[in-house]
């Protein structure tokens, strides 16, 4: 059973109904409810289908962050084979809010970067709702050298509402965890893809984002700063989020307009959570196809190509 | 003419600013109270004279007394587009921009100029809190690039005078991505060989700190500057847990590691020198060793008697930046 979204009510409800009748027609009560049936199931598809074509920005925050979607750890079960978790940051501890580790993708040796947000209260405290400490960061940094020595591509999977900000993260150097990590993710020889599957938190999502391809899920977001953290800040009005998430611009489409992603993946009518096999394997085939693009070069031109991207956002519409 | 540019200009422009603030001529230190003239703060490089506290300094000043002789040229970085997402909170964001430009005077959070320390060339970038917090936007993130690519041309260090609140939010993702951006400029100053040294003022927070700022070969903090991630009420609401009094300060960094050294104001240009000569291995005697003449002549001299020489920026340079478009 889906937890339908407060704009999803009007499927809600046309499933209900499905459900009522369903629950007469096992009552052994003589009506013939096949034909009903039939309508409002075309009727519920329809209804979906109407809402997800113009979904508001706020509400693919909500989509995005939508409980039954799949995670990281999800996408990775389902694309890398002999995945191969690797743990710690050898300095201060293991992170378990970004998954690391090694792999196989199309029977190509990778290197893999996950952040996890966790699906139940007990993961959800072992993954710290996904929102990595520098330990996580520094691990992320030991992986992709890693990937750099044995000449693997890194594919990450991000998602995360943001950086976590605690006492002992900033006492252990958060910025520096960040900034090292851009820096190393942005001097790869090897090639990279970063996947945004659901939340893009601002600095902590781009410290394994500055990849030579950069893709989103379709209803996956990707922001400076979350719609909440903008309305309290600039409009003094955390009321005004559903606003600052259109202001901000923040969904696929918006980032793939401003040149800031290269590609956004589909997903099914109604979001990831209703067809998540599906959509695991777009994101595959969407993986696969950028790597092939990036096949062939060396890595100096795979720094270079990584470089040149990243400096020219913003410049084409100057 | 060079020294009209870099010189006469910024002297006219202090005339007019001055104007502006009259009402500002004693200043409260925040730690003791006392009240100091604003000359008198100026003269000891904003830092309240008895208590040593480092009040912020305006970003011109920073330039104007980290140069030998006061003498820069700004180094002119290529325009954007203003307000590209058409920004509205409570304000305009176009608004904003328009009120930081009257204000400070200047088109953007970012300076960029070089000039002379001690006689050798460096370029200098500076972070305008003044301007919308010192906020990390489209205009800044491309004005420190093109100042670190400005000093791999030219073969100098890069000193970079930090100061923000973080990311520009009304320029959204777009001012995001300038954290790789300028993480680019400081992956080719190491490339280039060239020292990248950051000086951490009060404050360096947000995804500044979570950048180029966190990424020196050197890392010089200011007395007492603020510096961290997150902000310490985000931190208290998230761990419902009292922080240290000291949390988040220069000393506090530096005891855990994440910076080298806490330099006093008055210290600063010394000290940057002193790293840089070392790391460009430069005799520190070079400047004096280049005036033959007798013994009292200042290394500033030398530098307007000097004809023009590799060291000399190219005319464009000396103009003003250009509006932001």
């Amino acid at each position: 059973m889906h937890s339908y979204l407060e704009f999803e009510k009007p499927v809600a409800d046309i499933e209900g109904k499905i459900q009522e009748l369903r629950a007469l027609a096992a009552g052994g009560e003589a009506v013939n409810v096949d034909d009903e049936l039939d309508r409002l199931k075309a009727k519920s598809s329809q209804t979906l289908q109407e809402i997800y074509a113009k979904l508001t920005p706020w509400q693919k925050t909500l989509v995005a962050r939508h409980p039954d979607r799949p995670h990281a750890v999800e996408y990775v079960a389902g694309l890398i084979e002999d995945f191969t978790p690797l743990a710690g940051d050898r300095k201060f501890a293991e992170d378990h809010a970004l998954i690391a580790g090694i792999g196989r993708f199309r029977g190509q040796s990778v290197a893999i970067l996950a952040q996890e947000k966790g699906h139940d209260t007990e993961t959800r405290l072992k993954h710290n709702f996904g929102m990595v400490r520098p330990e996580g960061y520094r691990k992320a940094v030991r992986v992709m050298e890693m990937a750099e020595r044995f000449a693997m591509p890194l594919i990450s999977f991000v998602d995360t509402s943001g950086a976590y900000p605690g006492r002992g993260a900033e006492e252990r150097g958060q910025s520096e965890a960040i900034a090292r990590s851009t820096d190393v993710g942005l001097g790869l020889g090897t090639p990279s893809v970063a996947v945004v599957i659901g939340e893009g938190g601002s600095g902590g999502a781009i410290a394994i984002a500055t990849a030579n391809k950069v893709l989103m899920m379709e209803h996956a977001i990707y922001s400076v700063i979350s719609p909440e953290g903008a309305a309290s800040i600039l409009w003094r009005d955390s009321a005004k989020a559903q606003d600052a998430a259109t202001a901000l611009k923040i969904t696929a489409q918006d980032l793939k307009q401003l040149g800031v992603i290269d590609g956004i993946v589909d997903e099914p009518v109604g979001g990831a959570h209703r067809a998540r096999e599906i959509v695991i394997d777009n994101a595959g085939k969407a993986i696969e196809s950028a790597l092939q693009g990036l096949d062939g070069m060396s890595p100096d031109e795979i720094r270079k190509h990584r470089r040149e991207k990243f400096i020219a956002i913003g410049r084409n519409f100057a | 003419m060079n020294w009209i540019n870099s010189l006469v200009r910024p002297k006219i422009r202090d005339l007019w600013k001055k104007r502006e603030v009259p009402e500002n001529l004693w200043i409260k230190c925040p730690e003791t109270g006392e009240m100091v003239f604003h000359r008198d703060l100026e003269a000891n490089l904003w830092v309240i004279p008895n208590s040593g506290h480092h009040m912020r300094m305006p970003a011109r000043k920073r330039l104007e007394t980290f140069f030998d002789d006061g003498a820069y040229d700004t180094v002119k970085t290529r325009g954007v587009q203003a307000d590209p997402h058409k920004f509205r909170d409570s304000k305009r964001y176009s608004d904003r921009l328009k009120e930081a430009r009257a204000r400070s005077g200047e088109d953007e959070a970012v300076l960029v100029a070089q000039g002379k320390v001690n006689g050798m060339k460096m370029t200098v970038a500076v972070q305008n809190f003044e301007f919308i917090a010192g906020s990390l936007g489209m205009a800044a993130g491309e004005a420190i690039l093109e100042g670190m690519l400005k000093a791999v041309e030219t073969g100098t260090p890069f000193v970079m005078f930090a100061a923000s609140g973080g990311a520009r939010m009304q320029e959204g993702i777009l001012s995001l991505m300038q954290m790789p951006r300028t993480t680019v400029g400081v992956q080719m100053l190491r490339e280039a060989g060239l020292p990248y040294i950051v000086v951490l003022t009060n404050p360096t927070t947000g995804g500044v700190s979570a950048s180029y700022a966190m990424l020196g070969d050197v890392h010089i903090a200011e007395p007492g500057a603020m510096i961290g991630f997150a902000g310490r009420r985000v931190i208290e609401q998230t761990v419902r847990e009292k922080l240290p009094e000291d949390f988040q300060t220069a000393e506090y960094l530096l005891d855990h590691g994440m910076i080298d050294m806490v330099v006093p104001r008055q210290e600063m240009k010394e000290t940057i020198f002193r790293i840089s000569s070392i790391l460009m291995k430069r005799e520190v005697e070079l400047p004096k060793l280049e005036a033959p003449k007798p013994a009292e002549k200042t290394s500033s001299e030398d530098a307007e008697t000097k004809p023009a020489s590799a060291d000399a920026a190219p005319q464009e340079t000396a103009d003003e930046a250009e509006p932001a478009r």
